[in-house]
């Protein structure tokens, strides 16, 4: 009897071989074990969902949603209390932005460096140097922000009168140091993969190796850049101990680097140490503003994972 | 003949270019030193100012009200001990998630949905994780402020990190290893078993240290379940032959602690300044630690580079 070619097909195959896993019980019990494995994560991210959900809407049950996103106070400890968002989200955007604006200058001109000028010996030596900043715990940069820039550096420099113990600059400054590995590795990455054909062509032109880096590998490379600095959000807009511990506990509706804020997340440590009763609205609050840090670097997250996928489909 | 001479040297608008060009070089370069030259300033710092407390004794004191002598001691067994339940709970659920996603999940929208979930669960703040184990760990389970439940709580934060570095080992394994395996008659387990893990285990070994030393400088996530307390015994003091009687492994697990990174924010905040070189101490103490866990998995990473 002979074998008639489209029963060696694919299908037959899968068929085998599911055949063949029948046959032995123990390797069911091992695609139950890993499934289970694989089910954790997506119970993990329903609890977080769940409890932030859950515990908001009680919350919400004692202070109107309205006064929440509308009011510009967050006075939650003393009278007249008022849990307006916008003083925390203003604190999260003042350390955010002055972040910003140090480590994305310093960090695309390191990639630029790395990808485009340094030798392979340099390179192979300085990035895994850059990438031990990113190892570094976080509540050690929040000692150099409040002891060595705020006491050491910022104070004699501007005067003990203008500048307070707790300010944002001090925070904002090793934020910066913190996702300065981030946006460099990831922007590198990004402009080490734009082909070579593009960089010789502009060459051929006459181009120096300046204008390559900038007028070409740079947009080239831009939706990579993009989700660097988009991670990069999302880890200043989510990092705890360096705001809790150098940008102080007073919320502050300014851009001002040099005054006390309170970001969302130093309100949240700070209920988290204590200093707020259980049970009572100000805890709930906790999960109030819990939430709104979830939504927005979850936003930023996604976009970053929609940028990175879109410069993986370019060129690799 | 002719008497001007001919130059290859470029001049007006070219020359004007070029130099810039060549000085842009030292611009860029300066730029990347900068973030290095503040790890070598901040490593200075920390080690010149915490020079005066670190010592033997520095490691094996309690904390006390006196800056000379307060010490580390149960901020040192709590870290053990904590990031022991973290590393029992966290590895095998990561690696087998890496192992289901790679290897045995059907190629649906579950899949493209667990993959997703992972990557926003990796880029979820810590202090998020924090609420998560307070309220479920330490109110719902009624774990208290345990080392039980701050292990439970790092585990679920580093999970995902794992996932992504172990997936990515798995996938560096040539397909023609499992292939054979499978075309010999082995089962699927079979060939993940002995064909594709045995390849991915130094690239797995790696993304799980670099994970553990993610969890070892965890401060924030702690707190929110109620770690910072002032502690003057050794925490999980247990003897590992005796289960579950008092003063036993079980009860060690169920009592409150305190870690390092907890430690040094204690005495970051302290008023009186002569805790800062305790502080920093403490700081030299951590990283210590964490270059440690660093160079480990940069070393497995570069001896068993092998595709």
């Amino acid at each position: 009897m002979s074998v008639s070619p489209e029963s060696i097909g694919r299908g037959d195959m899968g068929q085998a071989l599911a055949k063949r896993n029948l046959k032995r019980p123990d390797e069911a019990i091992i695609m139950a074990l890993l499934t289970l494995c694989a089910a954790v994560s997506l119970i993990t991210t329903v609890l977080i969902v769940g409890v932030l959900i859950r515990e908001s809407l009680t919350f919400f049950e004692h202070v109107s949603p309205r006064e929440f996103f509308l009011e510009t106070r967050w006075q939650p400890l003393f009278k007249p209390v008022s849990f307006g968002i916008w003083e925390l989200v203003a604190g999260t955007l003042n350390v955010t932005f002055w972040a910003l604006l140090i480590a994305v200058p310093i960090g695309l001109a390191t990639a630029v460096y790395l990808s485009e000028y340094a030798q392979p010996r340099t390179r192979k030596l300085l990035k895994p140097a850059l990438e031990a900043l990113a190892g570094v715990p976080t509540v050690v940069y929040a000692y150099f922000a409040l002891t060595f820039v705020t006491q050491d550096f910022l104070r004699p420099l501007l005067g003990n009168d203008n500048v307070p113990i707790f300010n944002a600059l001090a925070a904002s400054s090793m934020l910066a140091v913190m996702i300065l590995p981030t946006i460099a590795s990831i922007s590198e990455d990004a402009m080490s993969n734009v082909p070579r054909e593009l960089r010789e062509a502009a060459y051929g032109l006459g181009a120096t190796r300046l204008e390559v880096a900038v007028r070409v590998v740079f947009p080239a490379a831009l939706s990579g850049i993009i989700a660097a600095i988009l991670l990069a959000i999302a880890r200043v807009v989510g990092e705890t101990m360096i705001v809790a511990i150098a940008a102080g506990s007073s919320p502050n509706l300014t851009m001002d680097p040099l005054s006390p804020v309170q970001t969302m997340t130093g309100f949240m440590l700070q209920v988290g140490l204590g200093d707020v009763q259980r049970g009572s609205v100000d805890y709930q609050s906790l999960f109030a503003v819990g939430m709104m840090l979830f939504v927005i670097t979850l936003l930023f997250n996604v976009a970053a994972y929609f940028f990175v996928r879109r410069y993986r489909e370019e060129y690799e | 003949m002719a008497t001007e001479s001919i130059s290859l040297r470029a001049g007006g608008a070219v020359e004007r270019r070029q130099l810039l060009s060549r000085v842009s070089r030292y611009v860029f370069l300066l730029a990347t030193l900068i973030g290095i030259s503040v790890l070598a300033f901040l490593a200075y710092d920390t080690i010149s100012s915490g020079a005066s407390r670190l010592s033997l004794r520095f490691l094996d004191n309690y904390p006390s009200r006196f800056a000379e002598k307060a010490g580390l001691r149960p901020a040192i067994w709590g870290t053990i001990w904590v990031l022991g339940v973290t590393i029992f709970c966290s590895i095998p659920v990561a690696i087998g998630t890496a192992i289901w996603i790679e290897e045995f999940a059907p190629k649906n929208r579950l899949l493209t949905i667990v993959k997703i979930n992972l990557n926003n669960l990796a880029g979820v703040p810590s202090i998020i994780y924090g609420i998560l184990g307070l309220t479920i760990f330490v109110r719902f389970y009624g774990m208290d402020r345990s080392i039980l439940a701050a292990g439970f709580t790092l585990a679920l934060m580093i999970i995902p990190m794992t996932v992504i570095a172990a997936q990515e080992a798995i996938r560096q394994v040539p397909p023609s290893l499992r292939d054979g395996a499978l075309a010999l008659g082995a089962t699927k387990w079979q060939a993940v078993r002995h064909n594709v893990l045995p390849n991915a285990i130094p690239g797995i070994m790696t993304g799980i240290i670099l994970s553990i030393s993610r969890a070892a400088g965890e401060t924030a996530a702690i707190i929110m379940i109620g770690g910072f307390t002032f502690i003057r015994f050794d925490p999980g003091a247990a003897i590992p032959g005796e289960l579950f009687t008092p003063g036993g492994f079980w009860d060690g697990l169920n009592e409150s602690f305190t870690i390092i990174p907890i430690q040094i924010y204690a005495w970051t905040i302290d008023s009186r300044r002569e805790f800062q070189a305790n502080a920093s101490a403490g700081i030299v103490v951590l990283m210590a630690g964490v270059l440690t866990l660093n160079l480990i998995a940069a070393v497995i990473r570069e001896r068993f580079r092998r595709y």
